[in-house]
C-alpha cells in the first residue's frame, strides 16, 4: 500500500512576498482613496448643512434653498445634453460600424475620438466666442415661430449664453464616449445574425433594426447613463458659457438660467471665505453622491449583461 | 486556317435589366443632394437680397443638407417603395449625424488656430504675467506649472495604478478584487471638480484653510489619472498569453520575477500608450487646479509652497479677468488654448505611434 506523496510546498521567497504585498497595498489604496474623498467632503460639509444666511454670506435663507436651483440646473442641463447627444451618437456609431467604407471606419472613429481630447476650457472658450453668437439668430427664430411651446417662450437672450447653448456644448463633449461605447457594442453583433437578416431579404435598415439594435440595447443604455454622468460633472464649459442666476425655470432661450453645481463651485470658489467654502464643498458632496449613483447604475447594467455587451 | 466564330445576332433594343428595374440610378442621391443645396442656396440668395444682409453660406449648406433628407425619401418612395425609402432615409440620417458631429470639431480647429496664432510668439513662451497689464506677457509660468503638476501627478499615479492593475490581473481573487474593479470604474466617473474639492479639503484640514499649493493640484490630478492608468494597464496585462506565464513557472521562475521579466516587457508598449493617454487627459483639466492650486501671475518652481498657475487655468483667468485692452487678454487665452491643444494632440499622436511600433510581435 502506498501513501499519497506529501504535497510539495512552494518555497517562500522574499521577492514574492514584497511584490504581492505591494500589489495588494496599491489595490487597497483605491478603496482608501475613495473612502477618504467621501470622508473629507462629509467632514467639511457638516457645518454648511445647518448654516443660515447669518453664518455664510453666500446663502439667502438656508442651505437647502441655495442648493435646490443648483441641483435642478445640473439635472436639467445634463438631461437636455443627453436628449441631444443620444440619437446623434447612435447615428455616428452606426455610421462607423455599418455604413462607412471598411477602410475608412477606423480613421473616422479616431476623428470622433479627437473631440474627447479637446480640454473643456477650450470648449468653453469656443462656446462663448463662436457658438453662442452663432445661435442668437436661431434662438430668435425659434422664439418667434415656436414661442407657444413653453420651453421656447420668454424674451430670447441677446448673447446666446442660455442653458440650451450650455446643453449643446455638453452634448458635443459627451458625444465621443457615448459613440465609442455604442460602436463597440454594434461591432460585436454576431455576423451570422446580420447575414441571416440580409439573406431573408431585409434592407440594411431592417437588418440593423432586427439584429444590431436589440443586441446593443444594454450597451446603448449604459452609454447614455455614462454620458449623463459626464454631463452632470462637467464644469468649465458650463461655467464659461452660461450666464446664470439662482432660479428654477424650464425656459431655454432667455437670459435667466439656472446654474449647475459644478459651474457654481468653479465660479464662486476662488473668492469664497469662511463658511462659504463649506457651503460650496457641501454642494460638491451632493454632486459626488449623484454621479456616484449614476455611474454605479451604469456599471451594474453593463455587468448584468456582460456576456452579451462587452462594453466595459 | 482561321477559326470562325459565330456571334449571336445583335438585338435591336436592349432588354430592360430586371435587376435594376424599379431602383433609383446610382447617381440619384448625389443629384438630389446637389439639387437640394441649389434650392436652399437660391432661397437664401433671395432672402439675402431682400434683407440686404450678407450671404449666409453655412446656413444655405445646412438647410440644403436638411432638405435632402425628405427629398431622397420622397423620390425613393415613388420609385422603390416603402421599405427601400425607409432604408435611404436612415442612411441619410446616419450620415447626417456623423457630419453634424464634425461641425463643432472643424469650427473649433479653425477658430483655435486662427485666433491663437495672434499671440503664438516667442514672448508668449519666455515671459510670465508678472507685472504685466494689457499688452505683452506670456504663459511661461503656466507652462512650468502644468509640467510640474502633471509630472507630480504622474509620479503619484503611475506606481499606484500599475501595481493595482498587476494586483487585479495576477493576484486579485475574491471580494477585494471585485470591489476594487467596481470602485475603479466608479472613480472614472468622479467629476473633476469634486477631485479638486477633495484635494483642497485634504490640505485645508492639515495645513489650515485657504492653502493652495501645486502639490494639492497634483493630488487632485492623480485622483483623476489613477483609474485611467488602472483600466488601460489591466487591459494590456490581460492580453499577455497565459502560455508565457506557464512557461516561466515551468522553468522555476518565481512569480514576481515572471511578472517583472516576462509579463511587463510583453505589454510595455500598451501600458506606455495608456499612461500617455491618461496624461493627455489630465493635462487639460481646469476645474480641479482652479480649486486646489489657485492662480498666480508669477513663476513658481516649488510644488510645496504657494499658488501655481497652469495652462488651462491661464486660459480661464485670462478670459474671466479681462483688463484693458480686452483683446490682449482674449488673444493670450486663445494662444494658450492653441498651446494646450498642440500638447494634447502631440501626446495622443506619440501614444498611438508607440502602440504601433513597439507592440509585441506575435506569430510571424
Amino acid at each position: 500500500m502506498t501513501s499519497a506523496p506529501a504535497p510539495i510546498k512552494a518555497k517562500l521567497r522574499i521577492g514574492d512576498l514584497v511584490f504581492s504585498r505591494s500589489a495588494v497595498f496599491a489595490g487597497s489604496m483605491i478603496l482608501v482613496t475613495l473612502a477618504a474623498v467621501a470622508l473629507f467632503l462629509i467632514v467639511q460639509s457638516i457645518p454648511a448643512v445647518v448654516a443660515t444666511n447669518e453664518d455664510a454670506s453666500i446663502l439667502k435663507t438656508n442651505f437647502w434653498d441655495y442648493v435646490g436651483p443648483l441641483v435642478f440646473g445640473t439635472v436639467w442641463a445634463a438631461t437636455l445634453a443627453l436628449v441631444v447627444a443620444l440619437p446623434i451618437s447612435i447615428g455616428i456609431a452606426l455610421f462607423i460600424s455599418h455604413y462607412a467604407p471598411r477602410r475608412l471606419a477606423s480613421v473616422l472613429g479616431y476623428i470622433v475620438d479627437l473631440l474627447a481630447a479637446v480640454p473643456s476650457v477650450v470648449f468653453g472658450l469656443w462656446g462663448i466666442g463662436v457658438f453662442a453668437p452663432a445661435l442668437v439668430d436661431a434662438y430668435a427664430w425659434l422664439n418667434e415661430n415656436l414661442g407657444w411651446i413653453p420651453l421656447f417662450s420668454g424674451t430670447p437672450s441677446a448673447t446666446g449664453r442660455t442653458i440650451l447653448t450650455a446643453a449643446l456644448v455638453l452634448a458635443v463633449m459627451v458625444l465621443p464616449i457615448m459613440t465609442a461605447i455604442c460602436r463597440e457594442v454594434f461591432l460585436q453583433t454576431p455576423v451570422l445574425h446580420e447575414e441571416a437578416a440580409l439573406a431573408l431579404g431585409a434592407t440594411r435598415w431592417e437588418m440593423i433594426r432586427t439584429a444590431v439594435l436589440p443586441f446593443g440595447r444594454s450597451g446603448i443604455i449604459s452609454a447614455s447613463v455614462l454620458g449623463l454622468g459626464r454631463a452632470l460633472g462637467e464644469t468649465m464649459a458650463v461655467a464659461m458659457v452660461l450666464s446664470a442666476s439662482p432660479v428654477i425655470t424650464f425656459q431655454l432661450l432667455t437670459s435667466v438660467n439656472p446654474n449647475t453645481i459644478a459651474a457654481n463651485i468653479a465660479l464662486s470658489f476662488p473668492e469664497a471665505y469662511g463658511l462659504n467654502v463649506n457651503v460650496l464643498i457641501a454642494t460638491g458632496l451632493i454632486l459626488f453622491v449623484v454621479t456616484f449613483a449614476v455611474n454605479a447604475f451604469a456599471r451594474w447594467i453593463v455587468s448584468r449583461r456582460k456576456e452579451f455587451s462587452g462594453a466595459n | 486556317m482561321t477559326i470562325q466564330t459565330t456571334r449571336p445576332p445583335e438585338t435591336s433594343a436592349p432588354i430592360a435589366n430586371s435587376l435594376t428595374a424599379g431602383r433609383l440610378p446610382k447617381s440619384a442621391p448625389w443629384t438630389i443632394l446637389v439639387a437640394a443645396i441649389a434650392v436652399a442656396a437660391a432661397v437664401f440668395g433671395v432672402v439675402a437680397i431682400g434683407s440686404g444682409s450678407g450671404y449666409n453660406w453655412g446656413g444655405a449648406l445646412f438647410i440644403g443638407a436638411l432638405l435632402y433628407i425628405p427629398a431622397i425619401w420622397l423620390f425613393s418612395m415613388l420609385v422603390e417603395g416603402r421599405r427601400r425609402a425607409m432604408d435611404r432615409l436612415v442612411t441619410a440620417l446616419v450620415t447626417g449625424a456623423f457630419l453634424l458631429a464634425m461641425i463643432p470639431l472643424v469650427s473649433l480647429a479653425i477658430t483655435v488656430v486662427s485666433l491663437g496664432a495672434a499671440r503664438f510668439d516667442a514672448d508668449f513662451f519666455t515671459m510670465s504675467m508678472r507685472n504685466v497689464t494689457g499688452e505683452g506677457g506670456g504663459a511661461l509660468h503656466a507652462i512650468i506649472g502644468t509640467l510640474l503638476m502633471t509630472g507630480a501627478a504622474a509620479v503619484i499615479s503611475i506606481p499606484i495604478g500599475l501595481m493595482t492593475s498587476i494586483y487585479l490581473v495576477e493576484y486579485g481573487r475574491g471580494r477585494l478584487a471585485r470591489g476594487v474593479t467596481f470602485l475603479v470604474d466608479v472613480m472614472t466617473g468622479i467629476p473633476s471638480i469634486v477631485a479638486g474639492l477633495f484635494a483642497y479639503s485634504l490640505f485645508a484640514i492639515f495645513l489650515g484653510p485657504g492653502t493652495r499649493t501645486g502639490i494639492a493640484g497634483a493630488v487632485a490630478l492623480s485622483l483623476l489619472m489613477i483609474p485611467v492608468v488602472v483600466r488601460s494597464s489591466e487591459e494590456m496585462l490581460r492580453l499577455v498569453p497565459n502560455e508565457l506565464r506557464e512557461a516561466a513557472f515551468a522553468l522555476g521562475v518565481p512569480k514576481w520575477l515572471t511578472i517583472v521579466k516576462v509579463v511587463l516587457p510583453t505589454s510595455i508598449a500598451g501600458i506606455t500608450t495608456g499612461i500617455m493617454l491618461s496624461i493627455a487627459r489630465v493635462i487639460g483639466e481646469t476645474a480641479p487646479l482652479l480649486i486646489a492650486a489657485g492662480f498666480t501671475a508669477s513663476v513658481n518652481y516649488n510644488l510645496f509652497d504657494g499658488r501655481m498657475q497652469s495652462l488651462p487655468v491661464f486660459v480661464y483667468t485670462q478670459y474671466a479677468n479681462q483688463g484693458n485692452p480686452p483683446e490682449e487678454y482674449i488673444n493670450r487665452a486663445w494662444a494658450a488654448a492653441l498651446t494646450l491643444i498642440l500638447i494634447v494632440m502631440a501626446l495622443n499622436l506619440i501614444a498611438r505611434l508607440v502602440a504601433r511600433f513597439f507592440a509585441p510581435k506575435f506569430g510571424r
